[in-house]
């Protein structure tokens, strides 16, 4: 279990951070996409950001993504990018505002989404 | 450059009911037949999508034991590549004779998957699959919407880009759509959405399929029974596996693949006579036309409108063919439009064809000049 995964489990969101140039990256690495060293903490991110672009999926890829729901790209605030769900009833639109919520995972981990700031 | 393209054939399409290894023979042996060469001649030998040894497994299936193989794995665009390594070999002198080829029944097969092929040691499939985006069209599609709202774009621009699609394959009899009659703006809007604002018309074809060509020195190409094509330059750019990874979707690799391509050629956007583009949704091709420096951000919706260019002349992925992997099959249109043989669909007087492949989630980007020999 890494500390990214870790950390959800107590609503806390992650970024990595260099300790060389300061570049913080999602995913987490071995080493800094930055600068290429290998000396990483984290850093928790506030949850704020905007949609950078979204795609409501129609056809369910497996039993357990029930249609439709919304796939997105959230710039977060403090710069990297993630993959994530948008939740909640919204006329989402690119550059749209957002901030951090949770789905809770069987085994209790948790998975960052976003809603509606 | 000093290598050129002698042979080119296609192989059953469609739903075939044929083995990946049957649809590759009849592509094989039909563009040995092309070239007026046999399997003896053939000492290098390029392919992927076969098994985890793809270029090894069609060398033992042949019956050959080649000096020069590759089976870089680069999605749709690792055809594009090959010819760049290809020649390479060549002119170094490693192998004489490149034959470079794909087959797949995936129709046939059923072996395609909403989520794509999962990898469990990968970063997406840790960081991303969660979240279920539809591999790979969730990423064009957000790369889609993201395009309408920085350039105000309709859906129409989108939708249009399937309308030329089908317009050419109506002009050929190999294509899927072929008898399918015209399609218009307002049945592609009103098709079924998968991943929006992409519909199923937004999508390249699910087929079975193949291709074949092959390569060799242009001293030697000139006493072969087709005019040659010559290789005019390449150029690549390799960017992203996550969805996540590109900082700006409206700026994808094929802007530096062309770059590279139209600098080894000493050409540029404007000597392009007909081009044939990896069409795997309708959003790849605006993009892709705005990367290759056919037009500026945001015009390629009316570029399109206007067929400012001839491209995808055999009807696309959209409409032709699209097993799975396309990027040979942008090949063999492209030799085929420079040696005039294609009859209704003909481009007059082509002299330089551009062929860009597109692998993965705009993951993998390969620009391939061609031109008639001088
Ligand atoms: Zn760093």
């Amino acid at each position: 279990m890494t500390p990214w995964w870790e950390a959800t489990r107590e609503g806390r969101l992650l970024l990595q951070r260099c300790e060389g140039c300061g570049h913080l990256q999602h995913y987490p690495r071995a080493l800094c996409t930055g600068c290429g060293g290998t000396d990483l903490g984290w850093q928790e991110s506030a949850g704020r950001g905007a949609v950078d672009s979204f795609t409501v999926v129609h056809r369910s890829p497996s039993p357990e993504h029930a249609p439709p729901y919304v796939v997105a790209r959230v710039r977060l605030d403090e710069g990297p990018i993630l993959l994530t769900n948008l939740v909640g009833d919204a006329d989402w639109h690119c550059d749209q505002r957002v901030r951090l919520a949770w789905r809770t995972l069987d085994d209790g981990r948790r998975l960052p989404v976003f809603e509606q700031e | 450059m000093s290598v050129a393209v002698v042979g080119a054939a296609e192989s059953e399409l469609g739903v075939t009911g044929k083995t990946i290894m049957e649809l590759q023979t009849q592509a094989i042996t039909g563009a040995l037949a092309d070239a007026g060469l046999s399997l003896a001649d053939v000492d290098g030998l390029a392919t992927a999508g076969v098994s985890r040894f793809s270029a090894t497994q069609v060398a033992d299936y042949l019956g050959i034991r080649p000096a020069w193989t590759d089976s870089t794995f680069a999605g749709g665009s690792a055809f594009e590549m090959y010819v760049a390594r290809a020649a390479q070999a060549i002119e170094a002198g490693q192998c004489t004779t490149v034959l470079i080829s794909y087959g797949s029944n995936q129709r046939s097969a059923r072996s395609r998957s909403l989520a794509g092929v999962l990898e469990p040691h990968t970063p997406e499939t840790e960081f991303e699959s969660p979240y279920g985006p539809l591999y790979p069209i969730s990423y064009y599609a957000m790369a889609a919407q993201r395009y309408l709202h920085a350039h105000g774009a309709k859906r129409e621009d989108l939708a249009e880009v399937a309308v030329a699609a089908r317009e050419w394959a109506l002009l050929n009899p190999r294509a899927y759509r072929y008898e399918a009659g015209p399609l218009t703006v307002d049945d592609v809007l009103a098709s079924p959405m998968v991943s929006s604002p992409l519909t199923v018309a937004d999508c390249c074809l699910v087929t079975d399929g193949g291709g074949a060509i092959i390569l060799t020195s242009l001293e030697r190409a000139r006493d072969l029974r087709r005019p040659p094509v010559v290789v005019l330059g390449y150029g690549e750019a390799t960017t992203n596996t996550g969805m996540a990874s590109a900082g700006d979707l409206l700026e994808p690799g094929s802007i530096m693949s062309g770059r590279r391509a139209y600098a080894m050629a000493g050409l540029g956007p404007q000597d392009v006579d007909v081009a044939q583009l990896y069409d795997s949704f309708t959003i790849t091709v605006l993009l892709t036309l705005e990367g290759l420096g056919f037009c500026g951000p945001g015009e390629a919706g009316d570029f399109v409108r206007r067929r400012a260019l001839p491209y995808n002349t055999n009807g696309g992925g959209l409409s032709y063919c699209h097993p799975g992997m396309y990027g040979l099959l942008l090949l063999v249109e492209a030799v085929r439009q420079l040696r005039g043989e294609c009859g209704p669909r003909q481009v007059d007087g082509a002299q330089v064809a551009l062929a860009h492949g597109t692998g993965g989630i705009l993951s993998t980007h390969a620009t391939v000049l061609l031109g008639v020999d001088r």
